[in-house]
């Protein structure tokens, strides 16, 4: 189909000024067809559907707007969690900071030296769950991520691996503008636990795609940094085979432009998806929960959770979709999405779908915006308790449900102290 | 302990008076009861002196040991030894019971420059007024009120009370929605807190509460004033004759 005129212009104008990494045949192959993709979708714009609550143009229009960089007052997330640590300063890999990537039941390897070599896994996968993702919705800034993409990691998990592998996102540089693009292979019977945390740079365009094969697991749990000035775009794209399980958390605290997809489809029965997201805005603070769930096989679980806390002017956005097709039978598909809004500037908005094609399923959708229950925080009170402290008790259980979608406790304890700090730097 | 003088409060929203010249003083060690019909200002009463937004005092005062309790937030008065048992208790969602009165007890003691109290010691003392009034652990650690029947709503408000100590206890229609044995429960738990420190000021409706937590004293109000008080009798002289002639003799 035809791009209408004025964004088949501003499509061109873009990519004019991308130039594609280097590599091996199959990337340069892998990466121009992810270009041509973009060309064919066009850039994302206002007037399209999928970004009618959020404005695109700053998520990758060149140059990337500033950030100041944010010097935080308290020690990085998961810093008590024994993990295999790799990390990223504005996009870049610090081989120095970083760990070695040795460990037993998992193969880890950067992006840039698989996409270097004349034959590795990573051409099955790389750019191929994003690809496939456009019959249903145009996501031209995944397009974009695979097209332009310099570094990233690239796992295999063969076993199951003691540590949780921790990607850490370090930003140094206020013009900083990173692309990185993970895949994650997870073999049958396999188990992982990803970590991410940090803003990574002014601007960051991150992409994973994870290919979870037959009755294996992923779990994944992030935070995306407290910078306030900073945007990013990411998308999570996940292929679910028969029995295997995928469980992903994101915490976002600040950040003027947040736009977080997950895309995830069953392919395989009996398998079990859960989304779930915290995200607390103060302020400058726009963020866009977008989700898609694609049941094409029997008795499997998908679960949504998101929860936003805002204030003073904040934004946030949900769009969530559970697509079942004919045949998917015995679905149990569930979403809900809240904003507990802390003042009257705050705003929400929320577009819930489910488009139904099997006639034996059991979905649920439900999305509420309101006010502190002005009831509870007086019995509070009326107990001595500040009114402050009184207010943050109820806000963590408004959060509590999306919490507890985090498995490990150790994990969820640290979150959980994130959200407490946050509140009470907030307090009135 | 409790001294309210020429009390005068008005609805914020509806432009109305509800109280319109309260004289009550409660002393320490001593029971109070307000009866009354609906509507005569017996909650307003209990909501204004714990500081619940909505009312406007006009005129007249409130004390609390000599202290000024009009001026003061809902947590000052609390810390300050103030306690109000709910007559419908607030479910809370997320928020665990446990969390809840470990929080609330350590924010009073906070406030009145006291040490926190220990996770171990405050699980002992939970324990042991929990037993009292048969409180079990599953209704510990579920979230405040949450799925608790009335019964269960109200032996926790008597907990908090147990384990707050608070000087002056108002407890609104604590016996509505109970049945005799409930009821039974709630009082023993109340009679337990009686103390010469301690003063209670019991509103109800009825007088079968009162068989439990017998007072010391009587009002009766109506349309926003103490119309009279005596002892114990007055409450047994309610529950023989109704409101109707106690009222029409007090003009």
């Amino acid at each position: 189909m035809a791009l209408p005129k004025a964004k088949q212009d501003a499509t061109e104008a873009f990519l004019a000024q991308v130039t594609l990494p280097e590599g091996a045949a199959w990337a340069s192959a892998a990466r121009k067809a992810a270009l041509e993709r973009l060309r064919d979708m066009g850039v994302p714009v206002r007037r399209d559907e999928y970004w009618r609550f959020t404005r695109p143009e700053t998520l990758f229009e060149r140059p990337a707007p500033e950030a100041e960089v944010f010097v935080a007052d308290e020690e990085p997330v998961f810093g008590a969690i024994d993990r295999l640590k790799l990390v990223f300063v504005d996009g870049v890999f610090d081989a120095e900071a970083s760990d070695d990537p040795a460990m037993d039941g998992v193969e880890i390897t950067r992006l840039s030296q698989a996409a270097a070599a004349d034959i590795h896994w990573a051409r099955e996968l790389y750019g191929v769950l994003e690809a496939r993702s456009h019959a249903d919705v145009p996501r031209p800034l995944a397009a974009l991520n695979s097209a332009t993409a310099t570094d990233g990691v690239v796992i295999r998990v063969t076993g199951k691996p003691v540590r949780p592998i921790s990607l850490i996102y370090l930003h140094g540089d206020r013009t900083s503008d990173a692309v990185l693009h993970h895949l994650v292979r997870v073999e049958p019977g396999a188990e992982v636990t990803l970590l991410e945390n940090g803003p990574a740079a002014a601007r960051f365009n991150k992409c994973i795609e994870v290919d979870v094969a037959e009755g294996a697991s992923f779990n994944h749990v992030r935070a995306q940094g407290r910078d306030h000035e900073r945007r990013a775009v990411t998308h999570m794209f996940a292929r679910l085979a028969a029995r295997s399980v995928y469980k992903s958390f994101t915490l976002t605290a600040n950040g003027v432009l947040t736009r977080n997809e997950a895309i995830v489809e069953f392919t395989g029965d009996d398998a079990v998806a859960h989304v779930a997201g915290a995200a607390m805005g103060h302020g400058a603070f726009h963020h866009d929960d977008t989700v898609f769930v694609t049941h094409a096989a029997e008795r499997c679980e998908s679960r949504q959770v998101f929860k936003k806390v805002l204030r003073n002017g904040a934004v946030g956005v949900f769009q969530g979709k559970i697509l079942v097709k004919s045949g998917a039978q015995k679905t149990d598909g569930y979403q809900i999405s809240q904003a507990l809004l802390l003042d009257d500037e705050s705003e929400f908005s929320a577009k819930p779908e489910l488009e139904i094609y099997a006639d034996d399923v059991k979905c649920s959708h439900g999305s509420t915006t309101g006010a502190i229950d002005e009831t509870a925080l007086f019995y509070l009170r009326s107990r001595g308790v500040p009114r402050g402290e009184a207010q943050d008790l109820l806000v963590l259980a408004f959060l509590a449900e999306a919490i507890e979608e985090i498995e490990d406790p150790d994990i969820a304890a640290d979150i959980l102290s994130r959200l407490e700090s946050w509140l009470a730097r907030r307090r009135d | 302990m409790l001294e309210i003088k020429n009390l005068h409060v008005r609805l914020e929203e509806e432009d109305k008076e509800i109280l319109k010249g309260v004289d009550l003083t409660v002393e320490a060690g001593k029971v109070h009861a307000i009866m009354g019909p609906n509507g005569s200002g017996k909650s307003t009463l209990s909501y204004v002196l714990s500081g619940r937004d909505g009312y406007e005092v006009t005129a007249g005062s409130a004390t609390l040991a000599g202290e000024d309790l009009l001026e003061q937030e809902p947590e000052e008065r609390a810390a300050a030894g103030l306690f109000l048992a709910f007559q419908y208790p607030v479910e809370i969602p997320g928020v665990g019971n446990m969390t809840f009165l470990r929080t609330a007890l350590n924010a009073q003691r906070k406030a009145r420059g006291e040490p926190e109290v220990s996770a171990g010691d405050f699980l002992k003392l939970v324990r042991e007024k929990a037993k009292t009034l048969k409180i079990d652990a599953e209704m510990l650690k579920r979230p405040v009120n949450v799925g608790f029947s009335g019964g269960e709503k109200k032996r926790n408000e008597i907990l908090q009370m147990a384990i707050l100590e608070p000087r002056m206890c108002i407890l609104d229609e604590t016996d509505s929605g109970l049945d005799v044995d409930a009821m039974k429960l709630v009082a023993d738990g109340v009679n337990a807190l009686r103390d010469e420190g301690r003063g209670f000021l019991v509103i109800t409706h009825y007088q079968r509460l009162l068989d439990h937590i017998v007072p010391d004293v009587v009002h009766i109000m109506a349309a926003g004033r103490i119309v009279k008080t005596g002892g114990p009798e007055l409450a047994l002289e309610v529950e023989k004759n109704g409101y109707h002639d106690l009222l029409a003799e007090a003009g």
